[in-house]
């Protein structure tokens, strides 16, 4: 082989990889769905208040309240100067790991600390243990794309048999009743999930095993997918893309995602008077009538997915932050205040919203703006 | 990995005159050289007996505890009580996709490089090279991104076909509805993805088929068909095995191409067509980020596997290519 043909071989390659490498790096900027951050959240930044705060601050966790995060942080950073907060979303199993191992200050996860892992905080924890102190709360939005119907009402026991692959067709009676007026054509219904395991498939099966034992008898405490019909695609990303590119397709993500791809949501027949939709709004309403489990100062949340409020979304998913009660550690505890401080403040809960989220309803709020300031 | 080199070492005799040249203490650049490949080597070994040792430390834990036959269960569920999992479906479905991608790939890497090296115009020889050299600098995930959202819709119709016409041989025979995130798709896409380097490498090889060789097999009367399969196959097919276990080795470890692409399920099924089936790798990939620590190790466990696997691989791989010494290079 000819010497200038290897080297312009090489040059191509090497074109190649610039053009690839920054595609890439691209993509992962692009990840962030949140970006129009209004004028009005860089003026409410002002009311942050920053007290001791100071140095970096590290976290990880649950990729549910990426979103929210990022905004906070912005916030945050913007408000006081010298500050650093970095949250990793990396998963709440992998950030609970890597709090337990008092690698971050606070973790972020999609579900409380089970007991064997608060035994586990208390080494790091000296004289404490861990905590969750719920943050961030937001629909599961059932998404469909069936060509000639936008209007769609299913209840409990009819979605637990759609995932169940137990009703296979659209115009099968159990959703034509639900569905008085609607034109159902004759076509399969190709249920999608996710093939990652994921805090949403957990609290989706955590609703459908509450709100319809009868007929979801899988086991709800799994975070991969546990029944064994269906279709599976990565992320949530993914099962957007894919109910969105097929016809007869359901499947489910938090809202962002449906209101970002313009994908129809399902509206839930809860038992309530009128069908609920999936919005924040009604996603906040049933945290409401959640009741607090844990003891002391720990908030974790008994979701109750048999709500019949009015107007109440009960598919939803509750990220909490999960920190020592005693024993952080000195150099960081008091950023970790003010940064918690911020994200439960009236300013931090009311960006959520704008990024597909719910707000804390007020009682709860209360509860944790009371223990924040008490970490030690 | 297997080497890709295309010449054999040189015979021990000669050999052994070249190492007495370079022990006069006077080279010294040669001291320092072999030094360095010395070392190269020995440092190779060493990350190679690390990594082997990490994962078996970290997989004995989490298989000691395992409830399930690691080997034959069909199930993954290492948070559950008691833990269970098995790396069956994984196995299968690793070995089927890379099955599938190179009976696909192979042949058409063979084609691809013949007609570069043997039939094109030099004028598009040289691009065609490079349009493929290219190919392999396309990171996977744009692979599998591609793969979801272009080749999965575009490959309904096929699998369509595949069903009607080819559903009596069971493998094409599709049960039910669904999309084609199958194991077919994903053996289509690893072929694509892989066909790069096994057509780069067979192309090589057949460049450096002894002219003398085709010469004297036209002079013989020979057709080039005639000439390219007496001389030029004869010739590079310990390359092409060599090139196609490289490219095995690709498909067997690709991580994300296969999980956006595949709908994965713990379902060991012969039917090509159905979402299901899984990879060791893409696995991995899938529930990685949530599991706890005992997941990890559970998932350390099965890349252990994968580990061995590929170290088989190769080895049969060089097995083949020494019992098929007489062809190579060093007797040209």
């Amino acid at each position: 082989m000819k010497l200038h043909r290897k080297t312009g071989l090489r040059a191509t390659a090497l074109g190649a990889l610039v053009v690839s490498g920054a595609l890439v790096l691209t993509a992962c900027g692009s990840d962030d769905n949140a970006s129009p951050a209004g004028e009005k959240k860089t003026a409410s930044a002002s009311n942050v208040k920053c007290d001791d705060a100071k140095g970096q601050l590290l976290a990880a966790g649950s990729t549910a309240q990426k979103n929210a995060m990022d905004l906070w942080v912005k916030n945050f950073q913007a408000a006081c100067a010298g500050v650093e907060v970095n949250y990793q979303a990396i998963g709440s199993g992998g950030g609970i790991t890597k709090f337990n191992q008092g690698q971050v200050a606070f973790a972020g996860s999609d579900s409380a600390l089970k007991e064997e892992e608060v035994a586990e905080s208390q080494k790091i924890c000296k004289g404490g243990k861990g905590i969750n102190l719920p943050m961030v709360g937001g629909p599961v939005a059932i998404g469909y794309k069936l060509d000639g119907v936008d209007d769609l009402v299913l209840d409990a026991p009819t979605l637990a048999k759609i995932f169940d692959s137990k009703i296979t067709k659209w115009n099968d009676p159990a959703i034509a009743k639900l569905n008085p007026g609607a034109k159902l054509p004759d076509t399969a219904i190709q249920a999608f999930h996710r093939s990652d395991e994921s805090g949403t498939t957990q609290n989706l099966g955590k609703y459908l095993s509450e709100a319809a034992p009868a007929d979801w008898k899988h086991d709800p405490k799994t975070k991969s997918w546990p029944a064994p019909g269906g279709q599976a695609a990565n992320g949530s990303s993914g099962v957007a893309a894919a109910v969105k590119d097929t016809n007869g397709a359901i499947g489910y993500f938090e809202l962002s995602y449906a209101t970002a791809s313009n994908i129809s949501t399902v509206k839930l027949n809860t038992g309530a008077a009128q069908p609920v939709e999936a919005t924040t709004e009604n996603a906040s309403k049933a945290i409401a009538a959640a009741k607090i489990k844990g003891t002391g100062n720990d908030l974790a949340l008994s979701l109750d997915y048999k709500t019949k409020a009015e107007g109440a979304y009960p598919i939803i998913l509750v990220t909490y932050e999960i920190a020592c009660d005693k024993g952080n550690k000195a150099e960081t505890l008091p950023t970790l205040k003010a940064f918690l401080n911020y994200t439960v403040s009236e300013e931090g809960q009311k960006v959520l919203s704008d990024a597909g989220y719910a707000p804390l309803p007020a009682e709860i709020a209360t509860k944790v703006r009371e223990i924040v300031p008490t970490l030690s | 990995m297997a080497t890709a080199t295309t010449h054999t070492p040189p015979p021990p005799g000669r050999n052994d005159t070249a190492r007495a040249k370079a022990s006069a203490p006077s080279q010294a650049g040669d001291r320092i050289f072999s030094g360095l490949s010395r070392g190269s080597g020995i440092t190779l070994l060493v990350i190679m007996a690390a990594i082997a040792v990490f994962l078996t430390y970290r997989a004995i834990l989490a298989i000691a505890d395992n409830e399930g036959n690691f080997l034959t269960t069909s199930e993954w569920n290492p948070a559950g009580d008691p833990p269970v999992f098995g790396i069956a479906v994984l196995a299968f479905g690793t070995i089927v996709s890379s099955i599938i991608a190179m009976a696909i790939a192979v042949p058409v890497a063979i084609g691809i490089a013949l007609f570069i090296s043997h039939y094109a115009p030099r004028r598009l020889a040289a691009p065609l090279a490079y349009v493929v050299d290219l190919l392999a600098a396309v990171p996977s995930i744009i692979y599998g991104l591609w793969g979801a959202i272009f080749l999965v819709p575009y490959l309904d119709g096929l699998n369509k076909w595949l069903d009607q016409y080819m559903g009596w041989t069971y493998i094409f025979d599709k049960s039910g509805e669904g999309v084609a995130r199958n194991m077919f798709t994903v053996g289509i896409l690893l072929a694509i993805m892989i066909l790069p380097i096994i057509t780069n490498v067979t192309r090589e090889v057949f460049l450096q088929v002894p002219r003398m060789h085709e010469e004297a097999a036209l002079a013989l009367g020979a057709t080039r068909w005639e000439t390219i399969r007496m001389s030029v196959l004869p010739f590079g097919r310990s390359g092409i095995i060599s090139a196609s276990m490289l490219g095995l080795g690709r498909a067997l470890g690709e991580t994300m191409a296969v999980a956006v692409v595949l709908s994965p399920s713990f379902i060991i099924s012969g039917r090509l067509l159905d979402p299901g089936g899984g990879t060791f790798a893409q696995n991995i990939a899938a529930k990685f980020n949530e599991a706890n620590e005992y997941g990890r190790d559970a998932l350390i466990a099965s890349g252990l596997v994968l580990f061995f696997i590929t170290l088989l691989v190769n080895g049969a791989a060089r097995w083949i290519i020494g019992r098929r010494k007489e062809y190579s290079g060093a007797n040209a």
